[in-house]
């Protein structure tokens, strides 16, 4: 591969797979956020207010580095890849403006509002407010999605001077790719939010230090964990699985491993492609099962690799099975763990079962893995396409940016990224020894003195 | 139709030098206001609740622009790729030290970032006016419409062209001084007694090289860029752009004698706009000029999208801005007021 292009597309890569795992703890936290204040709300238990609390000072931490490694994410579009953005500007600059517009102004504005807003606000305004950063950071994630949805099938374009102009606007908003990636993608960040909550429940009870959340979070983690965790696989996974296998056929045959067409494709449990050789090593197969899932017939015929031109196969197709294998395995795993939770819950014996809280509480990074594996998945599985059938990612990095420029830029990200993780881990890290208890409601200073109850009702909006 | 879009993404831009410019000039302001630990976490929380969500206008604007003129997004950032990626860091920088400074009270930790915070707003400050005057100046675009410029020159008037050279440098300095006032009026606007006393001074001994930078700024342009004269004497009404920034910059200094921070901070904002209308409506209708040939400069004409997406674009963007100014106009009115700590939810 030409290097100038590795860095680009390495630059790219590195820069949004780093964003990301801060996007979808905040995407996903903001709608169980949403959930605690809601049960606060309907309950009147203060114990859920202080959970929300709690939760909502992690999510502040992670939205600020999620913001500022958001921004190099739309200036790259110019900066590395402008001859993609010239060509495709026009149709895809449509989805970012509005991320813009109708995402980005409400989730900054309204957060400085959750934060600050608690002791100024009736509770009723501070619960809305959540459920504004809700709608505010799940439009950001539809905009995004509807943009990489316009890359991966293109719709609603029509040639223009420097390359395609938008043809249809609600063609565009309502592609058929778009629904089901957003369902799936949404769902994936409510299963890291869940996991990353039940993780800390579970850490606080095998700490034996403020128990009580630590069963609200397990709970609360759970039964998110669980509903999200199955969905993901049907119907939202499957509906993916089948537009892929329609759409991008090639996508399919490399992502599952298929070297040769056969009818009655079997599916690749394990494995390691040999590209020397063009097949699978060490296969653990399920006979039919690929033909099955795909077509719904047993005997269906699936084209392998071979059925393709090599130059329009993905070029990285280790990684890209490597990627789509680990997030169906940790998914398959994420739906057991979860499930054998829910039984545990029911049985009432979750919250003192020490060896399964163990499980819980490792299992943190593992929802990050399967989502970066997943979004690894799509955009591989795109190549060598930029847009898929009309440009090819060869043609879309700037021109006058040299390799020495990108590679200085690359680092200096790294570099930065590299200290923003230790920061935030750091920061996370006495959020969480903190934990969500409040030490003593005096050490609070309210507005007015009004002590607890509906605070804020009387104090002046303005 | 495309010239309301250039017109819509200036007024972007304006929004965002005008509202993060305040966040800025505190950021510039932090250790020269805010000399104990307490002044200087008002100074932040004068900013704190409302400096995200005026920093997303850049990112809006950056929108609004790639879609408008995505020839125009594409060529420019790339030309500009290392000034563009170190104004990146910078706010990368200046984002987390606000966002993480008060997250642990230490003898270390705080004056650190209040360190970072400082000199990563001061930076911003002068790159965004030099990337003004870049732009300005005009880049040497080739035929296909890309271009490379040097990081920097001899800075010598009759050398060549750089990203810093001696002109956009002086746009640099006139942006810092500008922005310092501006954030100086915001804080004392947002605070009391000792800190309010001393932003007015800084507002007012600062103001005075604002007027002689604009003076020598404005000289400048003319000889940089024959097209803005040009522009002013055909069409006699777009004087109304540099007699708003001069309306704005003798308002500011009025009020601030006068002691009415909101009006001086208004002026101020006034003369903010009147400088980059003034600048956008000089260089009409390119919107990046060429500095070697004329012929080669990229115009709203040729680098716009179809007028089709243009069109369809006025009809959520007017609605989802109007919205967002309703519901900025909540914010800032919930925020309204002096600074008072005890308040500080976390």
């Amino acid at each position: 591969m030409d290097s100038v292009l590795a860095l680009h597309r390495f630059h790219f890569a590195f820069t949004i797979t780093f964003h990301y795992l801060f996007a979808q703890l905040t995407m996903g936290l903001a709608l169980l956020i949403f959930v605690l204040k809601s049960i606060a709300m309907k309950t009147g238990d203060d114990r859920y207010h202080h959970a929300a609390r709690f939760w909502i000072k992690i999510f502040a931490i992670t939205f600020a580095v999620g913001v500022v490694t958001g921004i190099p994410m739309e200036f790259q579009f110019g900066t590395n890849w402008s001859r993609f953005s010239r060509y495709a500007g026009g149709v895809i600059g449509q989805t970012l403006a509005m991320e813009g517009v109708f995402a980005f102004f409400l989730e900054s504005s309204f957060l400085g509002l959750l934060i600050y807003g608690e002791n100024r606000l009736s509770r009723k305004l501070h619960w809305l407010t959540s459920l504004v950063l809700l709608v505010g950071t799940w439009l950001s994630g539809f905009f995004i999605v509807a943009t990489d949805a316009w890359m991966q099938h293109p719709v609603a374009y029509a040639p223009g001077r420097d390359g395609v102009v938008l043809s249809s606007f609600w063609g565009l908003i309502l592609n058929p790719w778009t629904f089901w990636m957003y369902l799936h993608n949404m769902l994936g960040t409510v299963v890291t939010a869940s996991f990353v909550m039940a993780s800390a429940g579970a850490f606080y009870l095998l700490a034996q230090k403020q128990e009580e959340y630590g069963r609200i979070f397990v709970r609360t983690g759970v039964i998110a964990a669980a509903i999200a965790s199955v969905l993901m696989l049907f119907p939202t996974g499957d509906r993916q699985g089948v537009m892929v296998t329609r759409y991008q056929p090639v996508t399919l045959a490399a992502m599952e491993g298929l070297f040769e067409s056969v009818n009655g494709a079997p599916i690749a449990m394990l494995g390691q492609p040999d590209m020397e050789k063009q097949k699978l090593d060490n296969p653990l197969l399920v006979p039919r099962a690929l033909s099955f899932l795909t077509y719904q017939e047993w005997a269906a015929h699936v084209k392998g690799l071979n059925a393709f031109p090599p130059a329009d196969r993905p070029d990285n197709i280790p990684l890209l099975y490597y990627s789509y294998h680990i997030m169906v395995g940790l998914g398959t795993l994420f739906i057991a763990v979860m499930l054998v939770s829910l039984w545990l819950m029911r049985r009432g014996s979750i919250y003192e079962c020490r060896p399964w809280l163990w499980v819980l509480m490792l299992s943190l990074p593992f929802p990050f893995i399967a989502n970066t594996a997943g979004w690894m998945t799509a955009e591989l599985g795109r190549q060598p396409w930029l847009v898929y059938g009309l440009m090819r990612t060869a043609a879309g990095p700037s021109m006058q940016v040299s390799s020495g420029n990108t590679l200085f830029t690359l680092l200096g990200f790294m570099g930065m990224y590299t200290l923003l993780a230790i920061l935030f881990l750091f920061l996370t890290r006495r959020e969480f020894e903190h934990g969500p208890e409040p030490e003593f409601e005096s050490t609070e200073p309210l507005s007015g003195g009004a002590g607890r109850g509906p605070r804020g009702a009387s104090a002046p909006l303005s | 139709m495309a010239t309301v879009w250039y017109c819509l993404v200036a007024l972007m831009i304006a929004g965002y030098v005008i509202l993060d410019g305040f966040d800025l000039g505190a950021g510039i302001l932090h250790f020269s206001v805010g000399r104990t630990e307490s002044q200087r976490r008002r100074v932040i929380r004068s900013i704190g609740p409302v400096w995200d969500g005026n920093e997303v206008w850049l990112l809006a604007g950056g929108g609004t622009l790639y879609f408008a003129f995505p020839n125009l997004y594409a060529q420019s950032f790339s030309g500009f790729y290392l000034p563009l990626m170190m104004v990146l860091w910078l706010l990368i920088v200046r984002g987390i030290a606000i966002e993480f400074r008060n997250h642990l009270e230490d003898n270390l930790w705080r004056p650190f970032f209040d360190a970072l915070f400082m000199l990563a707003s001061a930076l911003l400050a002068i790159f965004y006016g030099a990337a003004l005057g870049n732009v300005v100046r005009g880049v040497p675009l080739d035929a296909s419409g890309s271009f490379f410029l040097p990081l920097w020159t001899d800075f010598q008037p009759s050398g060549k062209a750089g990203i810093l050279d001696w002109y956009t440098v002086l746009v640099g300095l006139l942006a810092f001084v500008t922005l310092t006032v501006h954030g100086a009026l915001w804080i004392a606007l947002k605070n009391e007694d000792l800190l309010q006393h001393r932003a007015r001074i800084i507002a007012k001994w600062v103001w005075g090289a604002v007027a002689l930078l604009t003076a020598a700024v404005t000289l400048a342009t003319f000889r940089v860029q024959p097209l803005v004269l040009h522009n002013l004497t055909t069409y006699l009404w777009g004087w109304v752009f540099p007699d708003l920034a001069l309306a704005g910059l003798i308002a500011t200094l009025v009020f601030i004698l006068r002691g009415d921070d909101l009006k001086a901070f208004l002026s101020s904002c006034a003369f903010i706009a009147g400088m980059l209308t003034s600048a956008v409506f000089g260089i009409y209708p390119y919107v990046l000029p060429s500095n070697t040939d004329p012929r080669l400069g990229l115009t709203i004409a040729n680098t716009q999208t179809s007028s089709y997406g243009l069109s369809v674009a006025l009809v959520w963007f007017i609605p989802g801005m109007l919205l967002v100014l309703a519901y900025s106009v909540f914010i800032y009115r919930h925020f309204a007021g002096k600074v008072r700590l005890e308040e500080d939810g976390y």
